[in-house]
C-alpha cells in the first residue's frame, strides 16, 4: 500500500469573501459536508480527521467540526502551519492512509479574516517604564518598523525586490502586470472574493502598501473554508464507477520546511524549499513542469508570484521575468497561472487556501470548471507556501479509471 | 546623553557603533539572536564577530503605515562584506527613486526616545554613502 497512489474522491470550496451570517465551525462544515457529497459517502467512511483554522489553532476545530457533522472517535489531528495549513492537513491523511492506519479520511481548511488587516506584527515586548532587554534580540522595545519589518507585506515585496536585484527586469509595472492577469482570471470564478476587472492602471494607482505592492497586489483577507475527501486506491477499486471516474490521482504530496542558507533567518527564504518540494514532486509523480496543464500557486503578493515560476521551474532559472513577458501564465499561454484569480482576487482564508488551490486544480482535471475551464486539462500543481516556513506542492493527474 | 542603551544587544554604541553576530566556531554560520545550537551543523559553540559597517542594499521595500501621520519607513536586507543584516535604510527620502537596488550605505544610528530614568535607547538604521 505504501507505494500506491492515493486519491481525491471528493473537494469542496465555499466562496471565498464576507461571511458575517457564519461561525469558523459553520463554514468548516459546509465544505466537509459538500465534499463528503461530492465523495458519495458519509463521516461513518471516514478513518481520520485532520483539520487546520490558524487564527483559532488552540481550539481544536477538528473536534468543534465533529460535533456538527458527525462524531465516530476517529482520530482527529488539529494542524497548524501558517499558509500552509490546509496542505498540511491534506498531507496529514495521506500520509495516515499510507502507514495502513485507514483507507479513507477527511482534510478541512478553514479561516475567518475579513477585515483582519495586515498580518504578520512581530509579537509586542511588554510595556516597561524603564528599558528592559527582553527575549532573543535583548530588545528594550518592539521592533516591527525600527528594524525592517516582519508584516507579510514587507517581507514578500523585500522577496520579489531581492529576486529583481539578482535577475534583473523587475519593475513596479511588471508586478502590477501579474497582479493584472490574476484580477482578470477572476471574473470567470464566481466563488472569487472579489470578482473584479482591473486596469494595468487601476492596479498602481491603488494606495501603495508595500512597495511595490500596492492594495490590489496583495491578497484579500476573507473568511473561507475548503475540505477534501482522500482515499487509497485499494478502496478505490471497490467504489462505483461514478465515484472512479472523478477521481483524482495525487501524483505527488511534499511538504518541505526551510533549510538554512546565510541570510534565512533575516529574510525569510521562500525559495529554497518550495524549489525543494517541486524538484521532489516532480520526481514522485514522473512528471516535469513542461507537463503541467494549469498551476495553482501561492500569490499572497504579486511579487510572490513571479519568484515562483522560476522556484516552481516553470521557467529556466533566473528568467522568471522573461516568461511572464512572453504571455505564458496568462490563461490562454503554455502554463497558466492562478486562472481562479489567484489569493490577490480569490482571496486568502489562510488554513482553507491549501485545500481551495487544490480544489481549483482538480475541477479542470473533472472538466467541471465551466466558463473557465482549460480545455483538455490532464495534470496540474497545487503549490502553497507559510512564512516560518512551510511549503506543499501537490501533482494531481486526471483519472485514467 | 550619558545614559544609552541600544535598540537591541547586537548593536554596540560607542565612538564606532557597530554591529556583532554569534558566529559558529564550527561552520561560521552568522546569527543576532541569542543561539541555543547552530541551524546550519547543529554546533553550540559561538564567538562574537564584529559586523562590516559598510553593504549593499539587497532587497528592500517602503511600508505605508496605515496609521494616519506616521512616516513611511524602508525595510531592507543589506549584504554587510557578505552577512546579511535586517535594518531600515533612512536619512533619505522614502520612495523609489532615492532608495534603490544594489545602493552602497552605511550603519548609523537612530535614536528611539528615552525612558522615566532618562536612559534614551539607541537603534540603527542604514543611511546611503553619497
Amino acid at each position: 500500500m505504501a507505494n500506491e497512489d492515493l486519491w481525491i474522491l471528493g473537494i469542496n470550496m465555499t466562496k471565498f469573501g464576507k461571511h458575517p451570517d457564519k461561525d469558523v465551525v459553520d463554514l468548516a462544515a459546509e465544505a466537509a459536508m459538500a465534499a463528503l457529497a461530492d465523495a458519495g459517502v458519509t463521516m461513518a467512511d471516514m478513518g481520520v480527521l485532520a483539520a487546520g483554522n490558524l487564527m483559532g489553532a488552540a481550539a481544536g476545530v477538528g473536534q468543534q467540526l465533529q460535533k456538527q457533522i458527525g462524531q465516530t472517535g476517529i482520530p482527529v489531528f488539529n494542524v497548524a502551519n501558517a499558509c500552509a495549513t490546509g496542505a498540511t492537513a491534506i498531507r496529514t491523511v495521506i500520509m495516515a492512509i499510507k502507514a495502513g492506519e485507514c483507507e479513507m479520511g477527511l482534510a478541512v481548511g478553514v479561516e475567518k479574516l475579513s477585515g483582519a488587516g495586515m498580518l504578520g506584527a512581530g509579537m509586542g515586548v511588554a510595556a516597561s517604564d524603564e528599558w528592559t532587554p527582553t527575549g532573543r534580540f535583548g530588545a528594550v522595545s518592539t521592533l516591527e518598523g525600527k528594524t525592517g519589518t516582519d508584516m507579510m507585506p514587507g517581507v514578500f515585496a523585500q522577496v520579489g525586490m531581492e529576486y529583481g536585484h539578482k535577475y534583473g527586469g523587475t519593475s513596479f509595472e511588471l508586478f502590477a502586470r501579474i497582479s493584472e492577469k490574476n484580477h482578470r482570471n477572476s471574473t470567470l470564478n464566481p466563488l472569487a472574493a472579489i470578482q473584479k476587472d482591473m486596469s494595468l492602471e487601476q492596479i498602481m494607482n491603488e494606495p501603495m502598501i508595500a512597495y511595490p505592492n500596492t492594495r490590489a497586489m496583495c491578497s484579500a483577507n476573507s473568511d473561507g473554508a475548503a475540505a477534501a475527501v482522500i482515499v487509497s486506491g485499494e478502496k478505490l477499486r471497490t467504489l462505483s464507477a461514478e465515484q472512479r471516474k472523478r477521481a483524482v490521482k495525487i501524483s505527488a504530496s511534499v511538504l518541505t520546511s526551510d533549510p538554512y542558507e546565510e541570510g534565512c533567518q533575516i529574510l525569510p527564504n521562500v525559495n529554497t524549499l518550495t524549489r525543494m518540494a517541486a524538484k521532489q514532486a516532480y520526481e514522485l509523480a514522473g512528471i516535469g513542469p513542461e507537463d503541467l496543464d494549469l498551476v495553482e500557486l501561492h500569490d499572497c503578493f504579486a511579487t510572490a508570484e513571479l519568484v515562483h515560476y522560476d522556484n516552481l521551474m516553470l521557467c529556466p532559472e533566473g528568467g522568471a521575468v522573461d516568461f511572464f513577458n512572453s504571455g505564458a501564465t496568462w490563461r490562454d499561454g503554455s502554463t497558466p497561472v492562478n486562472v481562479s484569480g489567484g489569493l490577490e482576487s480569490k482571496g486568502h482564508p489562510i488554513a482553507a487556501t491549501g485545500i481551495a488551490n487544490i480544489w481549483e486544480i482538480c475541477h479542470h482535471l473533472r472538466g467541471e470548471a465551466g466558463p473557465r475551464q482549460i480545455e483538455g486539462a490532464k495534470v496540474g500543481l497545487a503549490h502553497v507556501i507559510g512564512l516560518g516556513s512551510a511549503c506543499g506542492v501537490h501533482i494531481l493527474e486526471k483519472s485514467g479509471l | 546623553m550619558s545614559n544609552q542603551i541600544p535598540l537591541v544587544e547586537y548593536l554596540v554604541l560607542g565612538d564606532e557603533p557597530h554591529l556583532v553576530a554569534n558566529e559558529c566556531t564550527a561552520c561560521g554560520a552568522r546569527y543576532f539572536d541569542r543561539r541555543n545550537a547552530c541551524a546550519s551543523c547543529f554546533g553550540d559553540s559561538f564567538a562574537k564577530v564584529d559586523i562590516a559597517t559598510e553593504g549593499e542594499v539587497r532587497a528592500f521595500t517602503i511600508v505605508t503605515p496605515w496609521m494616519p501621520g506616521t512616516a513611511p519607513y524602508v525595510p531592507a536586507v543589506v549584504d554587510c562584506g557578505g552577512t546579511s543584516v535586517r535594518g531600515n535604510v533612512v536619512n533619505t527620502t522614502p520612495d523609489a527613486e532615492h532608495v534603490t537596488l544594489g545602493m552602497k550605505v552605511r550603519l548609523t544610528t537612530v535614536p528611539f526616545g528615552a525612558d522615566t530614568a532618562g536612559t534614551e535607547a539607541i537603534g540603527y538604521g542604514f543611511e546611503p554613502i553619497n
